[in-house]
């Protein structure tokens, strides 16, 4: 398994939440597991309904089993003045260049720095070990931008590294890029069973790959269950109309027209979307990735829900 | 509901205003705010006005729909539009925006410096914020063409919601800055005497980033830069007549968002941050809200008759013996507290199994309860030779003996391969019922459906009510949810009828 998992995903398929679910499924008996977001939405915080959090890493949550989840929001203009003091001892300089504007202007403005900051900050954790030689986490799992974004933002050191041909941010670009284009990075998907996500997904998968990034699995979020199919929908509209009334009857409920018809039509609804999502799940798997399932929470995503989905990933066999 | 202070937002005379010259529409990502855009276009256009859309990252069929899948930067007419308006679409091209500023506002030797500068390549290949700068000056240059009497704007999938209003600000600050001026110091005052104190800043400054990024791209900045330096009046002074442009009273701002928590939670911050500029609201359009006609019958009670239905098994002894009697008359005969009674204890299981097999416990528990009745009925010779609920306790499978039961030529081989199908569909997680299933299983699917519509109702309720009591002066249009994806112009007529009827789907509110 991969060290750096990217999780990136079609806006509102839930990618937040995946990643989440990920980092606690990764985070078994004794391991550590860092969370970290990278464009300053505090989605993380709000999923594990804390306070936004400052720049640092800190403990969120206990895994089932014992293991811990550390979360980090990087923030572009911090991790470029830390880094400015730790390799070239520049802290003075660093608020200098903020008063001129250079800051903003370097991780706003200028092309890709931001990106390069972020993604190194990333690559930093992954790298780092603590004093008895063991890596400070045994994952890191980003929530990445969206896959329109996601292989631009991952492959910017690459274009960084060719703006500034030498020099220590060329160095580092490449640094990063070695670590992205390594066995030791995967990036999941996350997408759900509807035409919009999944052309997406087929996309960015197409871009990942001919960026040589690792593409990871593919995962199909909020997965309703399939209750009905066609075929019973086209068996209980026919003749059948009446027997459904009368049964009904029997269990208890009313088997009048004004309860048959709109329990008929949602399930000409509901049989219409299986049959796109059993149209999509075969695009899906065109690609010949592995597909994990997650089921959606009906409640409403929430603390407990995110639970679930992590105990869901680990019997999908993450974190083996 | 009593919330909804503000009301319905009424789509219609928004669009048949000819006040009204631009609509934007934001919100977080997912929501549907492509489609929303093209969908008030079509509308716009067939009640009579000249319509231009600009959409910014259409889906591929969306876009192919209106005929504007070929990136040429250009509004091209949408064709099989009805009535007498007019309807254009283009999709932005942020490079090309660029490109094309550069080249109107440059003479042409410079241009070419400016358009093969490395850093413009990459800074106008889409880096942080330049594709919402490029959206709002493709706005801006749409509204000074005047040949539309209404835009509809989509807005990019932000990393932060409303970085299309902040990124020409930014750009223009940062143009004016002093950090710009530094750079653009040494191609302009050369060695100039009297300079020299800012000299030492400078050299120190570009020692700095010469350092950390190369001489080479530090002196690539400088070049684009000093080649850019006639252009940047011209820039700050459009970024600031767009923003302009979006507060006047000819704008309304849509703010686009799904029924769910954080899309609401984004779509309030939107509405604080419109407010906080000053920009004229229109609404919230709240996309895919679910209703069901059939609301009265709560998601408790559905589950419960679902359940009731599902215990047939233990019906099988009984009508294996009088194979003819229709179940109306085998319900007549059942005694009552005995169905309530397996209604309430089965209850917390079903809910579970409903979303999705692969939960093992509740099947399981099912399965034995199953078995336990078939063992202790009298007629357990009859249940063992029919292979009804034996078979499927061995399989996981269920309510497969049903079949079995009520079809008397189900009664032998494909009794058994009916109550194997379902299993198999446990099996493999989709837990489907198949036409050949009894009456009683499909009855039961409609009822689990229902409770999972009522569910997902519910949930949509709570999300907007907490929008609603933070917003209470919010106009709210509500777009009932499609089953399948829209990509065609009959789609987009529907959500504009759906957009426009603006209320609640039934049994939502």
């Amino acid at each position: 398994m991969s060290r750096l998992q990217v999780v990136s995903g079609k806006g509102g398929t839930g990618k937040t939440t995946v990643a989440a679910a990920l980092a606690l499924a990764l985070a078994t008996e004794g391991r550590r597991t860092l969370l970290v977001e990278v464009e300053g939405r505090q989605g993380i915080a709000q999923l594990f309904e804390t306070e936004a959090f400052p720049y640092e890493e800190r403990k969120i949550a206990v895994a089932p089993g014992g293991g811990e989840v550390y979360a980090l929001a990087i923030d572009a203009e911090r991790a470029l003045l830390d880094y400015l003091q730790m390799f070239y001892k520049l802290g003075g300089a660093g608020r200098a260049l903020k008063k001129l504007g250079a800051i903003d202007f370097a991780t706003t403005i200028a092309p890709g720095v931001r990106d390069v900051l972020l993604t190194g900050k990333a690559c930093e954790a992954v790298r780092r070990k603590n004093k008895q030689g063991a890596y400070a986490y045994d994952y890191v799992v980003m929530d990445a931008p969206p896959t329109g974004r996601i292989t631009r933002f991952l492959n910017v050191n690459d274009e960084v590294a060719g703006l500034a041909k030498i020099g220590p941010i060329h160095n580092q670009a490449q640094a990063v890029m070695r670590v992205l284009k390594s066995p030791e990075t995967a990036v999941h998907l996350v997408t759900l069973l509807e035409e919009m996500p999944v052309q997406e997904t087929v996309d960015g998968i197409a871009e990942l790959r001919g960026a040589e990034l690792p593409v990871g699995k593919v995962i199909v979020n909020m997965v309703r269950p399939h209750v009905l199919d066609e075929a019973a929908v086209r068996a209980v509209t026919g003749d059948r109309r009446k027997e459904v009334a009368r049964t009904l009857t029997r269990a208890g409920v009313s088997g009048s027209a004004k309860l048959v018809t709109p329990l008929l039509e949602q399930a000409a609804e509901h049989a219409e979307r299986v049959e796109l999502e059993r149209e999509q799940r075969a695009v899906l798997g065109t690609l010949g990735l592995t597909t994990h399932e997650l089921p959606l929470i009906g409640e409403g995503m929430d603390l407990a829900g995110l639970y679930r989905l992590a105990s869901e990933l680990r019997k999908l066999g993450v974190g083996e | 509901m009593t919330l909804d202070a503000a009301g319905t937002l009424a789509i219609d005379p928004l669009l048949d205003d000819a006040g009204t010259r631009i609509i934007v529409c934001c919100g977080s990502g997912g929501v549907g705010k492509t489609t929303t855009a093209a969908a008030l276009g079509v509308r716009a256009a067939e009640r009579g006005r000249k319509v231009v859309v600009l959409t910014i990252d259409p889906a591929r069929r969306l876009a192919q729909s209106m005929g504007i899948d070929s990136l040429d930067n250009t509004p091209r007419r949408v064709k099989d539009v009805e009535g007498d308006g007019e309807l254009h679409a283009m999709m932005l091209d942020m490079k090309r925006t660029f490109d094309e500023i550069v080249e109107a506002h440059a003479d042409p030797e410079r241009a070419k410096a400016i358009l093969t500068n490395p850093f413009y390549q990459s800074l106008s290949a889409g880096f942080a914020g330049t594709q919402e700068y490029m959206a709002m000056e493709k706005l801006g240059q749409l509204r000074a063409r005047d040949e539309w009497d209404l835009i509809v704007v989509d807005t990019p999938p932000s990393r932060s919601a409303l970085d299309f209003l902040d990124a020409p600000k930014r750009l223009g600050s940062f143009l004016d800055g002093k950090f710009i001026k530094l750079l653009m110091a040494p191609a302009k005052m050369g060695g100039r005497a009297g300079m020299k104190f800012l000299n030492v800043g400078m050299s120190m400054m570009t020692g700095t980033l010469g350092k950390l990024l190369g001489g080479p791209f530090l002196h690539d900045v400088q070049t684009f830069v000093a080649a850019m330096d006639t252009m940047f009046g011209g820039f700050r002074t459009r970024a600031d007549a767009t923003y302009r442009l979006l507060q006047a009273p000819g704008t309304a701002f849509l703010v686009v968002a799904a029924p769910e928590r954080d899309a609401l939670r984004e779509a309030a911050y939107f509405v604080e941050r419109l407010a906080a500029d000053d920009m004229p609201l229109a609404g919230l359009v709240l996309n895919r809200v679910h209703g069901s006609a059939a609301a009265r019958l709560s998601a408790e009670r559905a589950l419960a008759a679902a359940e009731s239905l599902e215990e047939t098994p233990e019906e099988t002894p009984d009508t294996a013996d009088h194979p003819t009697r229709s179940p109306a008359a085998n319900a007549a005969e059942m005694p009552a507290e005995n169905l309530d009674e397996r209604g309430i204890v089965d209850q917390e299981a079903g809910k579970a199994d409903g979303r999705g097999a692969g939960v093992p416990s509740p099947e399981a528990a099912k399965t034995a309860k199953a078995v336990e009745t078939a063992e202790v009925a009298p007629e357990a010779a009859a249940v063992a030779e029919a292979p009804g609920p034996s078979e499927a306790a061995a399989t996981g499978g269920t309510t497969g003996a049903t079949g079995t039961a009520e079809d008397p030529e189900d009664e032998d081989p494909e009794g058994t391969a009916g109550a194997a199908e379902p299993a198999n569909h446990a099996l493999t997680g989709a837990d489907s019922v198949s036409a050949d299933d009894s009456v009683e299983r499909l009855t039961a699917g409609l009822l689990r459906l229902h409770a999972e519509r009522m569910q997902v109702l519910a949930r949509e309720q709570r999300t907007r009510a907490r929008f609603a009591a933070l917003h209470p002066e919010v106009k709210v249009a509500e777009v009932a949810a499609l089953p399948g994806d829209v990509h065609d112009l009959a789609g987009l007529r529907t959500i504009g009828d759906r957009l426009a009827a603006g209320g609640s789907p039934a049994g939502a509110a």
